[in-house]
């Protein structure tokens, strides 16, 4: 919450009366904060919330692999407490590299969908259950109607849902502008790393678009790449880099304890 | 046979009496090289190939082989099992296929199951039990799904023998010059009938699925089983899904009674026109929860056939397993790890078991061969995978090639060309060398890959490598090839 909602109580209570309206006035919506407090600031409640469901995809060539954004969910996903169920249709996840951001392969159960309706269908079973960390979905097309479905169960549950929008096509890419029932939607492109002073590649750098955030702003964020808790780190430019060891220190790698599914 | 077998390319016979001769009865593929065919007087066998090992034929020891065979199938893979002597099962595997992928990832594992146990089996799919038994025992391909609806004319070719007569029949058509069984379908029924009997109408009647042929399953010894006989018969789903709930708690109280859960549990449905359907569910622990396994059958009964109305439920746990009371973990202690064994089971039931999995690490360098597959409720391994290079997100199925041009003999790639597009690298990290795994295979004795991790000038990170090492010609063609791709 920032300064200026507490200096107005007229809004708080007109925010109450509207997510009263909204069906979920009986439970305080808990989040998942980045760490990062840029993109926390800019997020309802703090950070992505639980309990919802969000779409990431890739920017440019990524649409069609997904690599960055799939590194970005598991580094999500590394973050929540208990088993991650990962729901793809064609397998082409190399496992080590979700150990690289800290998504352990004990934690991560893959669902290997023969067609999207498949992949739908297990989306939902397992946002339904409520005993996952996260569930995430590789899924082509979303409508209304199913994503819909999607984020009821999640807000039953409590679970997180991420949907990879990874399409076969790039013409098929633009189904992205196509309205939804998920709460944040985030688009995420490679950047060139920031140059060595020896050969070699740095650390990867993201340009994270938060394209749509529902009671939020849209805005753009420049991050360096999940580390090997998952945790992003805010791009600051070489000049102010010895501030780097302030910005990371106290951060959480995980949610903590207990803060989950507070549901009345 | 034990420590007495012979060696496999003996050549080894089975003799038992046939009438008052004594005949070959079978022969091994050693022996059929050699020309030896069943039928063969015994003594003219041991006369043309001295080196003939015979060993008597054991007819009963093989039917409760088979016995035993159709009990571990009706754990494994379908409900209803019977023998079809004298070498073979018979499976009905509607409403069990899902659980194994699809028929024929079902019919791949049944028999590299059996080729473990070091048995070679054919295994088909079709129609009826006649057409499925001509195909596997007359048909070419080891493992086949016949398309349903072709019975006539896949089984026009065979011979009469694929038909389950009894041989003077065969012999008696022989005479006739009818050897094949199209031309014996299309043969007048009357006189036929008139000369060898009703069987032929039968057999065919059977092989093309024009009457029915019931399949009498072998029973597992002493199962947990309920069942409940309907005064009217029934058929509507909701009705079904009433006594599925008002059966599924008398199972679990006859399981808690013996301290077992359900692995597999069969509902089989007798229906008035006297077929049985069937469906099976599986799940991932021993399971005993009234709520979970009713949802579990409900979930199926949309494959459920009713026809003219079923008047018979029976419930059998076909396979049990001794499940233990556990202790919950008290919250003073930690906080207890959601149960999602539920969850696995459900999906499971849905898209197949082979189709639910996590990655394990392999210890092996060559990244393909890095990581396996193991059941979603496995044991967790104790072993990672190394951290010291990064690794890509996605990794391509089959490594592609790409035009490259780099400087020998262990610099990155200047630039390279994949799909179409050339790409300038800005930076690179590498070579990471990998070489063949020589231990498994004599043409990787030498060869060897140069990984390198390239970033491109829109900052797109690729994997690639060089098949070879850059100056010797035999570790590898020296082509370069795009592996991965990173976030």
């Amino acid at each position: 919450m920032t300064a200026e909602t507490h200096k107005k109580p007229g809004l708080e209570t007109l925010r109450a009366a509207i997510s009263r309206l909204e069906g979920h006035s009986d439970r305080r919506r808990t989040v998942l904060p980045f760490g990062v407090r840029e993109i926390d600031s800019r997020l309802p409640g703090g950070g992505l919330a639980l309990g919802a469901l969000h779409e990431v995809a890739g920017g440019g060539n990524d649409a069609l692999h997904s690599a960055a954004a799939g590194q970005f969910c598991a580094g999500i996903a590394a973050r929540t407490r208990g088993k991650v169920l990962w729901i793809v249709t064609r397998q082409d996840v190399f496992a080590p590299s979700l150990k690289q951001v800290g998504l352990s392969a004990r934690r991560t159960i893959f669902v290997e969908a023969s067609s999207d309706i498949d992949v739908l269908a297990c989306f939902e079973e397992g946002l339904r259950h409520g005993g996952l960390g996260a569930v995430v979905a590789e899924v082509a097309r979303l409508s209304m109607t199913a994503s819909r479905r999607l984020q009821l169960a999640a807000e039953t549950s409590g679970s997180l849902g991420i949907a990879i929008r990874r399409w076969r096509r790039q013409t098929d890419a633009a189904d992205f502008g196509q309205p939804t029932a998920s709460v944040t939607r985030w688009r995420v492109s490679v950047l060139p790393s920031l140059p060595l002073p020896v050969p070699g590649v740095g650390r990867p750098r993201w340009l994270l678009e938060l394209i749509r955030a529902r009671a939020g702003e849209c805005a753009d964020f420049e991050v360096e790449a999940c580390d090997a808790k998952g945790r992003l780190a805010p791009y600051i430019p070489v000049a102010d880099r010895f501030s780097l060891p302030a910005a990371l220190a106290d951060r959480p790698d995980q949610e903590a304890v207990g803060e989950r599914r507070t549901r009345a | 046979m034990g420590k007495d077998a012979p060696a496999p390319e003996t050549p080894l016979a089975l003799a038992g009496r046939e009438g008052r001769r004594r005949v070959v009865l079978s022969v091994d593929l050693a022996a059929r090289k050699l020309g030896l065919r069943p039928g063969t007087p015994v003594a003219k066998a041991q006369a043309l190939y001295p080196d003939l090992v015979l060993m008597d034929a054991d007819p009963e020891g093989d039917r409760l082989g088979l016995e035993k065979l159709a009990l571990w199938f009706q754990h494994r893979i379908a409900p209803i099992v019977a023998v079809d002597a004298p070498d073979g099962l018979v499976l009905d595997t509607t409403g069990a296929d899902h659980l194994h992928g699809g028929e024929l990832p079902m019919l791949k594992d049944m028999v590299h199951r059996m080729a473990g146990a070091g048995f070679r089996a054919k295994a088909v799919v079709a129609d009826t039990w006649g057409a499925a038994h001509a195909l596997a025992r007359y048909g070419r391909a080891p493992i086949a799904v016949m398309p349903p609806g072709n019975t006539a004319s896949v089984l026009a070719d065979l011979p009469l023998e694929a038909l389950r007569l009894p041989s003077p029949i065969i012999e008696g058509l022989a005479t006739l010059g009818v050897s094949r069984i199209g031309p014996l379908a299309a043969m007048p029924r009357a006189p036929l009938a008139l000369r060898f009997g009703p069987d032929i109408a039968r057999r065919l009647d059977q092989a093309f699925g024009r009457i029915g042929e019931a399949i009498v399953p072998v029973r597992p010894v002493n199962p947990v089983e309920v069942s409940r006989n309907f005064a009217e018969p029934i058929g509507a789903a909701e009705t079904i899904a009433r006594y599925i709930g008002k059966l599924v708690p008398l199972l679990c109280q006859g399981l808690d009674e013996r301290g077992q859960g359900v692995r597999r549990l069969d509902l089989r449905l007798h229906r008035v026109d006297s077929r049985t359907e069937a469906i099976r569910v599986a799940t991932a622990m021993p399971v005993r929860d009234v709520k979970r396994l009713t949802r579990l059958l409900c979930e199926k009964i949309e494959t459920i056939n009713p026809g003219f109305g079923i008047e018979r439920m029976v419930l059998i746990a076909s396979l049990a397993e001794p499940m233990d009371r556990r202790q919950t973990v008290s919250s003073l202690i930690a906080e207890e790890e959601a149960d999602v064994s539920d969850l696995i089971d459900t999906l499971a039931n849905r898209v197949g078991t082979q189709a639910l999995y996590r990655f394990a690490p392999v210890e092996s360098d060559l990244p393909e061969r890095s990581f396996c597959r193991v059941s979603a409720m496995a044991p967790e391994e104790t072993k990672d995978w190394p951290e010291h290079w990064p690794r890509p997100t996605r990794l391509l199925a089959r490594p592609e090639p790409v035009q490259a041009m780099a400087e020998l003999p262990d610099q990155p790639p200047l630039f390279f060309i994949w799909r179409g597009v050339r790409r300038k690298v800005k930076c690179a990290d590498g070579p990471e060398r990998v070489f063949g795994e020589w231990w498994k295979n004599d043409a990787e004795l030498t060869i060897a890959r140069d990984y390198f991790r390239v970033e491109d000038t829109s900052g797109e990170r690729f994997w690639l490598y060089r098949a070879g090492d850059g100056e010797h010609g035999e570790t590898g063609s020296q082509g370069w090839f795009l592996h991965g791709i990173f976030g």
